[in-house]
């Protein structure tokens, strides 16, 4: 590609002339629809689609008269944008989840009672969004980036092709993201973004896997590493659920609002085949990514069983794909489908517990790094949540404990211990390994404020997943219990009222994670400008250093 | 249909499926392979780290 | 076979194309039947398209979000028949693109809500949730009683729908704004014949008084209509047709 060449005067080269026209076509359909919609929202959301574009015109000239600094032979400068901006969606994502969860306990909290856009029904998915979306979603783009480099030792195919896919996810985000407030979404949860929002993310996407594979094309390596196979997998099955689940008949190509393809319970059961594998292969698979990559090579030593990554790899997208039907239990799902749903969860114990004990064994005859770098306790925590959630969801899809659970906070617990606990925590993990590598530094600014950020937030995921099991097992009692006259004991607002304790408990235990992010992104921000903290070193406390065995 | 479909899963398909997975044990746990897993094992940590 | 796998450790395109075969597997096997099963959803009677007014308040619905906190899925559990009626049967959402089942009772299950409170306890409910159910955590909805529903285009939104399935009728099409205004009580509506020609089981207000139309008249409309629809006097539940 035309990036081997350094003189700035650089001709230009192809990839950049199929994306200026690209840009150009979508800025005059942008410029019609914005000009021609009865629909203030969809004018509001063309006019972003058309900025973005205008903006990203002029960043390409600017870019084509600009001495190119990132000519090595890996493509850094993505991976760096990429950690700066999870880091900013994460706190974007965990503020959000702060003020809902205060909304819960305190009803009037940033209540608008003129104006709907801060009510919680339009915040929650702005909320669920940003964190698994914007916020996994740019560390899964980022750090995918930098391991096919690394593992093929190749630069990133395509040319400009990696910041297309880049930016234009970013931009997808945005459009999300407005949407949520001003009322603009199909109501299928994880997937709210209505149709030409989806049909964005289809291009992105695409090129997303183009991008991926032609790195794996040019790769140095024969063997493909397995961190590899699992950011496939993530990438090509969250294509696969994202067309079929987002089928829709738009009212009109100038108009936001769409109607499925389907409906009732068809359309249930594509959406739960869509919502619980967006939970398999983008927070599952794809994390499973950075785990394959990152502990080992945080930890210096090779994974546990390589062999078992593959039997692991095999069994765990083939399993999970059918998993689905278990948020659909005692519905008016079929009970076939229900049952087959239900089989496969709890056989999904098996594959999870061998990606659990290959993470964790990695460390095997070096378990005194957990001790001395917290980086590495972090994400070996992050493994131990992982199989604690896995652990859990199987039983939560037996059908008997489902109907306790289902509905209830119990099912928030759960998704946080995975989505805090292992997404959080490895991802976390990531960004300052990234901090450290992606910008050459040696070392951390500071170990100390990793310690500070592990410790707050590690209570405060407690907090969260403990005050919800309490009430959601609470709730799913009380919804079933009976008088001695064999009446219903409570009414559903006296469920409700029992729970403001646990909601308070909740929103406390989620600041404390928001300040933990923020703790790493001032840790983060000073590592790559390259400062680092004088600090004690951890052993300085006269018992036999260097050589403390693992406890 | 659904009578087909099931007898097909639950004699056939399933045989099918427990071969696949016994193919990729044998595969994963053959000794022939072990050398070639070891080198893949140390990809990450082999890598040059020339850009820094 | 050993050398299968190795050939997809080095090669990513039938790498991909394995990932992908094996997982649509499982989307196949449980999807595609619920498609052409006739036992997927029973045959009862009542099941009728929205109309315009409902259609409209279902957008609304669906554009606050009242899905995350409301389930629209009534188990066959003793407490949940009890606490909120019978239970769901897939029949009374085979109109609805999409489904509102829900996921989470933040608050309670909206199933059968229909007719079971007045519409001025909805539209007071609705303003200041904490005026009538002072432990209530749900957000206000006053701004929806202020903003004017806007339904110039509904026939569109009838005529997607009719693409994907449901079966609305030209006249309902044609008619969708006029409907609107007499289901809502609009002092200017005035057809009345053809209202109950083309909606024969749908009642409209008594008096024709209304000088506005808002959005939580529109939402109101579709919370009362909700679970209403199936006259479960001719459903039979032990016939071998309607087990599932």
């Amino acid at each position: 590609m035309s990036q081997t060449q350094t003189s700035p005067g650089k001709p230009v080269g192809i990839d950049a002339v199929i994306l200026w026209i690209f840009l150009a076509i979508g800025s005059m359909f942008a410029l019609i629809i914005a000009a021609k919609t009865p629909d203030d929202l969809m004018r509001v959301h063309a006019l972003i689609f058309l900025t973005a574009f205008i903006i990203a015109g002029f960043a390409m000239i600017a870019r084509q008269y600009k001495a190119q600094k990132d000519e090595g032979p890996y493509m850094m400068g993505i991976v760096k944008v990429g950690v700066g901006l999870s880091a900013f969606w994460g706190v974007v994502g965990f503020l959000v989840g702060v003020i809902i969860a205060l909304q819960l306990a305190y009803p009037n909290f940033m209540y608008i009672e003129e104006w709907g856009w801060t009510n919680f029904g339009r915040l929650r998915p702005l909320h669920t969004s940003a964190v698994i979306f914007a916020f996994g979603g740019t560390v899964l783009i980022t750090t995918s980036f930098y391991v096919v480099q690394r593992t093929s030792r190749a630069r990133l195919a395509g040319g400009i092709a990696p910041w297309f896919v880049f930016w234009g996810y970013q931009l997808f985000i945005i459009i999300a993201a407005t949407g949520y407030l001003m009322g603009v979404t199909q109501s299928r949860e994880y997937a709210e973004p209505e149709w030409y929002a989806d049909i964005w993310l289809t291009i992105v996407w695409v090129a997303y896997l183009l991008v991926y594979l032609g790195t794996l094309w040019k790769r140095k390596e024969p063997h493909i590493y397995v961190a590899n196979w699992f950011y496939l997998a993530f990438i090509v099955t969250v294509a696969l659920l994202h067309v079929v689940n987002n089928l829709a008949m738009p009212v009109s190509l100038i108009e936001t609002r769409s109607y499925s393809l389907f409906a009732g319970v068809q359309d249930a059961l594509t959406q739960w085949w869509y919502g619980h594998n967006a939970v398999g292969f983008f927070l599952t698979a794809g994390f499973l990514g950075i785990m394959y990559y990152f502990i080992p090579k945080r930890a210096e030593r090779p994974v546990y069983s390589y062999r078992l990554s593959i039997v692991h790899f095999w069994s765990l997208i083939f399993i999970y794909i059918w998993a689905g039907p278990h948020h659909l239990h005692y519905t008016a799902l079929p009970e076939w489908a229900q049952t087959l749903g239900m089989t496969f969860s709890v056989m999904l114990w098996m594959p999870s517990w061998g990606g659990m004990i290959n993470g964790l064994m990695t460390l095997s005859g070096a378990w005194d790094k957990i001790r001395t770098d917290p980086v590495i306790r972090m994400m070996i925590v992050s493994v131990a949540f992982y199989g604690m959630s896995t652990f859990e969801g199987p039983l939560m899809a037996v059908r008997a404990v489902n109907s306790l659970s289902h509905y209830t906070e119990w099912t928030i617990g759960h998704v946080h211990s995975g989505a805090l606990g292992w997404v959080g925590y490895i991802s976390f993990g990531a960004l300052y390994c990234l901090a450290q590598w992606a910008w050459g530094r040696k070392k951390l600014y500071s170990n100390a404020l990793v310690e500070w950020h592990f410790w707050i937030s590690t209570v405060g995921i407690l907090l969260y997943i403990s005050s919800m099991w309490v009430a959601g097992i609470l709730e799913g009692l009380w919804w079933r219990s009976y008088d001695e006259l064999g009446f219903l004991q409570y009414s559903f607002i006296q469920t409700v009222e029992a729970k403001h304790i646990y909601f308070v408990i909740r929103a406390l235990g989620g600041t404390m994670f928001l300040v933990g992010a923020l703790i790493m992104c001032y840790n983060l921000w000073k590592t790559a400008r390259g400062d680092v903290l004088d600090e004690k070193p951890k052993q300085a406390g006269g018992k036999a250093p260097a050589m403390a065995p693992a406890e | 249909m659904y009578e087909t479909l099931s007898q097909i899963a639950q004699t056939g398909g399933l045989l099918l499926f427990v071969i696949a997975f016994l193919l990729v044990l044998v595969y994963a746990l053959a000794p022939s392979n072990r050398a070639k897993f070891d080198h893949a094992a140390k990809i990450p940590l082999e890598e040059e780290n020339s850009d820094e | 076979m050993l050398d299968r796998h190795a050939f997809l450790e080095k090669h990513s395109g039938p790498l991909v194309a394995a990932i992908l075969f094996v997982v649509s597997i499982g989307g196949l096997v449980e999807i595609a039947p619920l498609f052409y099963l006739e036992n997927t959803i029973e045959e009862v009677e009542g099941v009728r398209p929205y109309t315009p007014l409902e259609l409209a308040g279902r957008d609304i619905y669906i554009r606050e979000g009242c899905y995350v906190c409301h389930s629209q899925m009534i188990r066959p559990l003793r407490d949940e028949v009890e606490r909120y009626g019978h239970y769901s049967l897939a029949a009374e959402s085979m109109y609805d693109h999409p489904f509102q089942w829900g996921s989470k009772r933040t608050g309670p299950d909206l199933a059968r809500v229909g007719g079971k409170y007045s519409d001025e306890w909805q539209r007071q409910h609705l303003i200041d949730p904490r005026s009538l159910v002072p432990g209530s955590v749900m957000p206000p909805y006053a701004f929806l009683d202020k903003t004017k529903l806007e339904f110039d285009r509904l026939d569109t939104h009838l005529i997607a729908n009719r693409r994907v399935g449901v079966p609305y009728t030209d006249e309902q099409i044609a008619n969708a704004q006029e409907d609107l205004k007499l289901q809502a009580g609009y002092f200017l509506a005035e057809d009345f014949e053809g209202f109950e020609e083309r909606w024969p089981d749908v009642s409209y207000p008594a008096f024709m008084d209304k000088r506005e139309i808002t959005e939580l008249d529109a939402l109101i409309a579709y919370l009362q209509v909700l679970g209403t629809m199936v006259d479960f006097s001719t459903y039979e539940a032990e016939n071998p047709d309607n087990l599932r």
